[in-house]
């Protein structure tokens, strides 16, 4: 069974909720041990939107992110209660595969995280995984998934060469192509810029704005510019909250709740 | 608090506001002293004026185009530093305003004004006291007030509508007194708009209160 037959199988047995909601979460909670870290969550998440999440330091914005392809299931003392539904179907069930979930939902760290292989090598990594050989099919994944990340023409000569060799920029700009070489539904992004320099920041945002046509994208970010500038829509966390959920233009013209005004205009504590 | 510094600039900025607020209202104030006494001297003071009103909207301007680079503002941070922007064209104008009446002042050149005078200087005095309650409701952000100002100019439309329509009706009469009743008719004017400038700043506190849009000079 090819990757692609995977996910259509996936997709056929999860038919889109109302509104092209891909992520409809409900009351969720979650503890570590004794700390509520999530309260009471209630977001839907459109389909093809950029959403960003913002908030202070431990706010509870990664730990959300990482119950949407649940990672935060890695740490022992973590329970949540509440439902997370994506494309209609409750991911927080044992029931539900995990593997099939982070088929559809990739990730791409602060950090970039390249594995100490070559370029190709990186790329083609989970195609491999999910049983493809055939060298012709990779090669056109490992291009393919280049182009769309913006930097084949950047390393299209160094294919072979160590991943480690390249620039940060480079190396998380290699990191979102290898998420798109599995061709997921939605990407998450946890401050991907925030160990980028400037001009790299600018290219993984110009990135994500063009991969929005294709995919849905749910990014946390420190920085408040650059949830302005790429998101459709943007969630204020605080204290394990979701003080404001709106339109990116509406939170930060003319927030409804004077906490996201204070935080956003930079009054907070 | 964080952000005290900010906070600061936004405080000495909205001072400045008031000061060119004040130079303006002032420069109005002669022209119309200059009308009432039919001074040629007084009105000259207004040309001199008018040169600081313009030189204290240029420095107000750039402190809030460079606090909008450096400071990234958003919210209500970013609505006072563009109607900073916008208020001070407005009060620059009404400066301009008063030059315009000084020179029709000059115009008139000492002949007499046996129609509407005393009445287009009662107007004015509604404009002033529109000045000052613009003024209060910009320090206190009091929108009661910025409303209460479109009802102020309501009346003064009606009231520069009457003026025209007899001074009008007086010039066909006494074709002698064509020029000078013109420029009379004109400093009418400019007190209505002046008072539609005070109208405008009415609109930006309303904008940077509430984040809305409104339009009070229909």
């Amino acid at each position: 069974m090819s990757l692609s037959t995977v996910q259509e199988s996936i997709t056929k047995e999860s038919p889109k909720a109302a509104e092209n909601i891909v992520f409809d979460t409900r009351d969720l909670n979650l503890w570590y041990g004794e700390t509520h870290a999530l309260k009471n969550i209630n977001l839907a998440i459109k389909e093809r939107d950029i959403t960003a999440i913002i908030g202070p330091s431990g706010c509870g914005k990664s730990t959300y992110l990482k119950t949407l392809n649940r990672m935060v299931e890695m740490i022992p003392t973590v329970r949540t209660s509440g439902d997370i539904k994506y494309n209609g179907k409750s991911i927080l069930n044992k029931g539900f595969k995990v593997e099939d979930l982070r088929t559809r939902v990739g990730m791409v760290f602060q950090k970039p995280n390249p594995f100490p292989k070559s370029v190709y090598e990186n790329v083609a990594y989970g195609p491999k995984i999910h049983g493809i050989r055939n060298k012709k099919i990779l090669d056109e994944i490992v291009e393919k998934s280049l182009r769309d990340a913006f930097i084949w023409e950047e390393v299209k000569d160094r294919l072979k060469e160590n991943a480690y060799g390249l620039s940060g920029g480079q190396q998380q700009r290699l990191c979102i192509a290898r998420t798109l070489a599995i061709e997921p539904d939605v990407i998450l992004m946890d401050e991907p810029t925030s160990a980028l320099d400037p001009i790299s920041t600018l290219k993984v945002e110009e990135l994500v704005q063009d991969l929005k046509q294709d995919y849905s994208i749910i990014i946390v970010t420190h920085n408040m510019q650059q949830a302005a500038r790429i998101s459709d829509r943007t969630a204020f966390f605080l204290n394990g909250e979701v003080v404001e959920f709106d339109d990116t233009e509406t939170l930060f013209s003319n927030p409804t709740d004077q906490r996201t005004e204070d935080y956003i205009t930079g009054r907070f504590g | 608090m964080v952000r005290e510094n900010f906070e600061d600039k936004l405080q000495v900025l909205k001072q400045q506001v008031l000061i060119m607020s004040e130079m303006a209202k002032v420069s109005l104030s002669q022209s119309l002293l200059a009308l009432e006494q039919q001074d040629q001297t007084q009105a000259q003071s207004v040309f001199d004026q008018d040169n600081k009103i313009n030189q204290i909207e240029d420095d107000i301007n750039d402190q809030a185009i460079w606090l909008i680079a450096k400071e990234q503002p958003v919210a209500k941070d970013l609505r006072r530093l563009v109607m900073t922007l916008k208020v001070t064209n407005d009060i620059e104008r009404i400066g301009d305003l008063a030059v315009n009446i000084a020179k029709s002042v000059l115009r008139i050149n000492n002949e007499e004004l046996p129609v509407e005078k005393q009445q287009v200087l009662t107007t004015a005095s509604v404009v002033e006291q529109m000045i000052d309650l613009v003024t209060e409701a910009y320090v206190e952000e009091d929108l009661e007030k910025a409303f209460e100002i479109a009802r102020i100019d309501d009346q003064v439309d009606r009231q520069y509508g009457d003026s025209i329509q007899k001074m009008l009706t007086y010039m066909t009469q006494h074709p002698s007194h064509i020029s000078p009743i013109t420029q009379l008719a004109f400093i009418s004017r400019y007190l209505e708009r002046a008072a539609d400038h005070t109208t405008n700043i009415a609109e930006a506190i309303i904008y940077l209160v509430k984040g809305k849009h409104v339009d009070l000079n229909n």
